[in-house]
């Protein structure tokens, strides 16, 4: 018994101390006021994190969607509304998976290489190097990472979403049948820019935000060890995982539940 | 007294390290250390594998706080130093890693050019002389092009022997630089090392366990063990040195003073397997 709460005293400590090195790590890198050849890296690494993605995004985006567009249909017929196939699709895409499975491509993508490469930059001592040739680490490899994950995960949700609606739309209407016309204007009907749009934005920013910080934050604080960077990459990609799925029903439960 | 001498060593020592406590947890890595680095001289730093020193190197570099004492540099003390203050006297040093410490994903040349480009404003055709002049004097001016994967273990430490020289440092600190070398590029480091004091007026600390290399360069020696200075002195009085603990390092017997042995229970007992290992 005494065993039991002495462990979990540990884990607690251990819990608070991480989250507080997290914390420190987070508000130092934020507090660096990018400068133009700040700029210039933050673009590099949103092609690096960003850019790079898009095949993963693309691809699993467009079966997602034709997937929802069969779905939907073989529903919606049953009780002759397939007509609702538009708003279905877009409200599921916009709402839901959008921001939802692109952040979680976007943990085991980008996350996992932010926190690889970080990581292994700490094992043969390239941010030590750095540090004692007077140039934080922070400001050369950790902020413009944060920040292009920051930007690029909406933009990511978006290109998801949009391509989801395409592959729906070929499934629905060029395969299946479905009025083309119905399918665009119910669309245009249900899909509320602020209620929907700017809350799928908000959701995606919220994680692009916190998958970012867990990968970079994991890569900065491995043990400098293959062991250690194995674990930390898993760590990434397990811990931003949950993290999206938990933040998107609270996200959820505010935006659009009876909750509140 | 002791004022007048403190006075009399700021003027020669370049780093002055007076009775420096650190501890990793529990274990005490140095136990009230003190040693004189001399400006513009080749200082050793060596002790057996464990005794702290490239951790030296990180207290002198202020990547780690010592739990007492304190570390002079150009009669600044480090571990008070704030970010800015520590930053600005970083750039008078440069450190040699052990592994060299290359970003992986520049070329040699711009691996060099990274602190000249991070530090100043200089334009880019002054930095591109620089560069060469640093790669020339490491020999590798024609491998400006490859990336660190295609160089070879003694070729990557040279380049990152450029890089630690490019900003023309006051003092410069090599971490093991002998180590896993072949027997030519050894030579070519210990010369540069060498040629390096004596050209730039370079302040050098030599970390290294590698006896026969160090003391053929080095002007003064201090010895490292169990977190203290056991001795220190010119190549020649280290070599006639009969301080047990000392001549057995010196001449590199096996057992001695350093047990050869970590610590351990009886080995006829550990044998019979009494207890259970943890």
């Amino acid at each position: 018994m005494n065993d039991a709460i002495a462990r979990l005293g540990a884990g607690t400590l251990t819990f608070l101390a991480t989250l507080g090195r997290s914390g420190h790590l987070l508000i130092r890198s934020l507090l660096l006021i990018p400068g133009w050849r700040d700029l210039a890296r933050i673009s590099l690494q949103i092609f690096s994190v960003g850019v790079k993605s898009l095949v993963i995004i693309v691809v699993a985006g467009f079966f997602i969607g034709m997937v929802l567009g069969l779905q939907g249909y073989t529903n919606l017929v049953r009780f002759g509304a397939e007509a609702a196939l538009g708003p279905f699709v877009a409200l599921s895409l916009v709402r839901e998976l959008g921001p939802v499975v692109s952040a979680l491509l976007f943990a085991g993508r980008a996350g996992s290489s932010l926190t690889a490469e970080i990581g292994l930059m700490k094992a043969t001592e390239q941010l030590a190097g750095m540090e004692l040739m007077a140039v934080d680490p922070l400001r050369r490899i950790v902020t413009p990472r944060f920040w292009a994950g920051f930007i690029s995960m909406p933009l990511l949700a978006a290109i998801f979403t949009a391509v989801g609606i395409i592959g729906a739309y070929l499934v629905g209407v060029s395969w299946l049948g479905v009025d083309g016309g119905s399918f665009w204007s119910g669309m245009q009907d249900s899909v509320d820019f602020q209620k929907d749009i700017l809350n799928g934005v908000v959701k995606s920013l919220v994680f692009g935000f916190v998958v970012t910080w867990i990968a970079v934050f994991r890569g900065y604080d491995t043990l400098p060890t293959s062991e250690g960077i194995s674990r930390s990459t898993t760590q990434t990609v397990v811990h931003s995982s949950l993290a999206v799925l938990g933040l998107d029903f609270i996200l959820t439960a505010l935006m659009f539940g009876e909750l509140n | 007294m002791q004022g007048n001498k403190a006075t009399r060593d700021e003027g020669d020592s370049h780093v002055r390290i007076e009775d420096m406590h650190f501890h990793r947890g529990e274990r005490a890595i140095f136990n009230g250390i003190s040693l004189d680095i001399p400006r513009g001289k080749i200082t050793a730093i060596m002790g057996p594998s464990g005794t702290g020193k490239t951790t030296l190197l990180r207290l002198i570099g202020g990547q780690l706080i010592p739990s007492a004492g304190a570390i002079h540099f150009d009669g600044e003390n480090i571990p008070e130093l704030g970010r800015s203050a520590l930053y600005r006297v970083r750039r008078k040093m440069g450190v040699l890693f052990q592994s060299g410490a290359l970003f992986t994903d520049m070329s040699v040349y711009d691996n060099v050019a990274f602190p000249l480009r991070e530090n100043t404003s200089l334009p880019e055709a002054v930095i591109r002389n620089i560069v060469l002049m640093k790669l020339e004097a490491v020999g590798l001016r024609g491998a400006r092009n490859l990336m660190p994967a295609e160089l070879s273990g003694g070729m990557s430490r040279r380049a990152a022997l450029a890089r630690a020289i490019a900003l023309d440092p006051e003092i410069i600190m090599y971490d093991e630089p002998f180590a896993g070398q072949d027997p030519i590029s050894m030579g070519v480091v210990v010369r540069l090392v060498k040629s390096l004091n004596e050209t730039l007026g370079l302040t050098s600390v030599v970390v290294t366990h590698d006896v026969q290399e160090v003391s053929s360069i080095a002007d003064y020696i201090y010895v490292f063990a169990g977190g203290k200075v056991i001795g220190q002195g010119t190549p020649e009085q280290m070599r006639a040195d009969q301080t047990p603990r000392v001549s057995q390092f010196m001449q590199g017997l096996p057992d001695g003073p350093v047990p050869f042995h970590y610590p351990a229970p009886d080995f006829e007992q550990d044998l019979m397997g009494a207890d259970s290992h943890e």
